[in-house]
């Protein structure tokens, strides 16, 4: 395995009082999918909040290219190619679709992602470039989410619950941009609760259980039994 | 054509109660916070064009050019320094914070400067006016606040809807953690617009400071200004603000030339009533 693109060590998360995580690790190669599943409060949220900065960890318990980040606030990390397309999408409503992306895409790193590749991954964003971002459907606020992040021109891309509250056939559209993102060099972390599309999206899948890495592996050599087992405790 | 004079009067000397609003609204809606002590920064502005006019014998028109900047530079540090640390859920801290604030600028100019009353002189200008029409006169130095008024409330419409630091300033008022998701440290957008607002501030500041006498406890008269102008407008609105100021000037004018002593009465009545009939004020802007 080649030298990894983020690697996290032992992490434990905490809100206040409350421990979230107890002692994660991972580790995501240049140009890998991996799939975080885990039932609801698993902590895959906080997971990937951590890593992204909008949590602080301890220093050494994340590293991004051999470097450790975990004492990093979000706005630095950007600027060292981590974005994160956050729970429930987050648009700003006060701005437009375009403007939405455009903001994403202000730090100005460089790289393969504009506003002409966002529109051509998601053609249908492109009519509605325009409107206010509260009057696109959930679907395509989605797009415009993962947009956003990819106008960061990222090398790794957290993607937190992209199926939530969307109809399958839109989820489905939306995986199938996985592979393009991935040609053009970005390694992604997908926290899901929807296991067929991660386990199809994925090359390995870590499902959390209370806060613990409960089974870890490639994804074509995972039991349903044995995912089935780590996801809900059984 | 004594009420037409009266009414331009109004109007002219309402851009400058604009621009006291467009400071305070631009603080409030960017980041949810009161600024109490905005008044005594206009009166401080005042006081950095005196020191300036005095020391390098230039026109207070003129010395904007130095005041503006230095403003800003002293609105960057302040937020940095002390506001960003009261910033959160609760709107309570930074009130608290900017009324001592408020308090100790009043003080320390009394200290420095004494309890006079002061006037910045801008020469001939003060007395120029020219004929708009038979018996109706505008001062050139009214005019010129008025235009300038304008001038800053398009200007700020411009920076907020056709540049990258409007838009995230936008970004900013709707979600300050997830615009650090867009590699932007929302500690610095803030101070980047309390930086904009005493840039207005000093130009306000000396406009009404060339007007009208001012002292070291004049501050919260001018704040009241603002605050009625904003909620006259409506928040968000930029030309609403416009629209405030003009309406809370024009009130006091007419007010005056009925009885000289109900001139501030008269602004605050307007005021009242507007807050009665519509308390979201003229042209809310929920978004954008």
């Amino acid at each position: 395995m080649p030298e990894p693109l983020l690697e996290v060590r032992a992490l434990d998360a905490y809100y206040g009082d409350f421990q979230a995580l107890f002692g994660v690790s991972l580790a995501v190669a240049p140009g890998e999918v991996i799939a975080v599943i885990g039932a609801n409060g698993a902590g895959k949220s906080t997971l990937l909040n951590s890593i992204a900065g909008a949590l602080r960890s301890r220093r050494e318990a994340i590293l991004f290219r051999g470097e450790p980040i975990g004492d990093l606030l979000a706005y630095a990390l950007v600027a060292r190619g981590i974005a994160l397309v956050p729970e429930g999408r987050r648009l700003f409503p006060s701005l437009s679709l375009e403007e939405n992306l455009r903001i994403g895409g202000q730090l100005g790193r460089a790289g393969p992602w504009s506003l002409a590749r966002v529109y051509e991954l998601f053609p249908a964003l492109a009519e509605c470039r325009h409107l206010p971002s509260t009057a696109l459907s959930g679907g395509q606020q989605q797009m415009a989410a993962i947009g956003r992040a990819l106008m960061s021109n990222p090398s790794l891309l957290l993607c937190d619950e992209l199926s939530l509250g969307l109809a399958p056939i839109v989820v489905r559209d939306l995986y199938a941009s996985v592979p393009q993102i991935v040609a053009e060099g970005v390694s992604l972390v997908i926290v899901e609760q929807d296991i067929v599309q991660a386990l199809h999206a994925a090359t390995h899948v870590y499902c959390l259980q209370e806060g613990r890495v409960a089974l870890a592996g490639r994804s074509a050599e995972l039991s349903r039994e044995a995912i089935s087992a780590a996801y809900f405790g059984a | 054509m004594e009420w037409i004079n009266v009414i331009i009067q109004g109007v002219l000397i309402g851009g400058l109660y604009a621009m006291f609003a467009a400071g305070l609204a631009l603080i409030f809606g960017v980041m949810r916070l009161v600024n109490i002590a905005h008044g005594d920064l206009i009166v401080l502005a005042a006081y950095l064009a005196l020191m300036t006019t005095d020391a390098l014998a230039l026109n207070p028109l003129t010395a904007i050019v130095i005041v503006a900047p230095v403003m800003a530079a002293i609105g960057y540090a302040l937020q940095r320094a002390l506001l960003n640390r009261t910033l959160g859920p609760d709107l309570l801290p930074p009130l608290l914070v900017t009324f001592g604030l408020s308090v100790i600028i009043q003080n320390g100019l009394l200290e420095l400067f004494t309890a006079d009353s002061r006037r910045l002189n801008a020469g001939a200008i003060e007395v120029a006016s020219f004929p708009l029409l038979e018996g109706v006169w505008i001062g050139v130095l009214p005019l010129v606040q008025f235009v300038a008024a304008v001038a800053v409330i398009g200007g700020l419409q411009i920076l907020f809807y056709r540049t990258s630091l409007g838009r995230a300033f936008r970004a900013t008022a709707d979600d300050p953690s997830v615009v650090q998701l867009m590699g932007l440290d929302n500690r610095h957008v803030f101070a980047l617009a309390m930086a904009v607002s005493l840039a207005i501030t000093a130009v306000a500041g000396i406009l009404i400071a060339i007007r009208t006498n001012f002292d070291p406890a004049i501050g919260p008269a001018r704040l009241i200004f603002g605050f009625e102008a904003v909620i006259i407008g409506g928040l968000g609105s930029m030309w609403g603000t416009l629209a405030g100021g003009i309406i809370l000037g024009v009130s006091q004018a007419v007010g005056a030339h009925i009885d000289p002593g109900w001139q501030q009465l008269a602004g605050h009545l307007a005021f009242l009533a507007i807050l009665a009939v519509r308390p979201q004020g003229l042209f809310p802007k929920i978004q954008g």
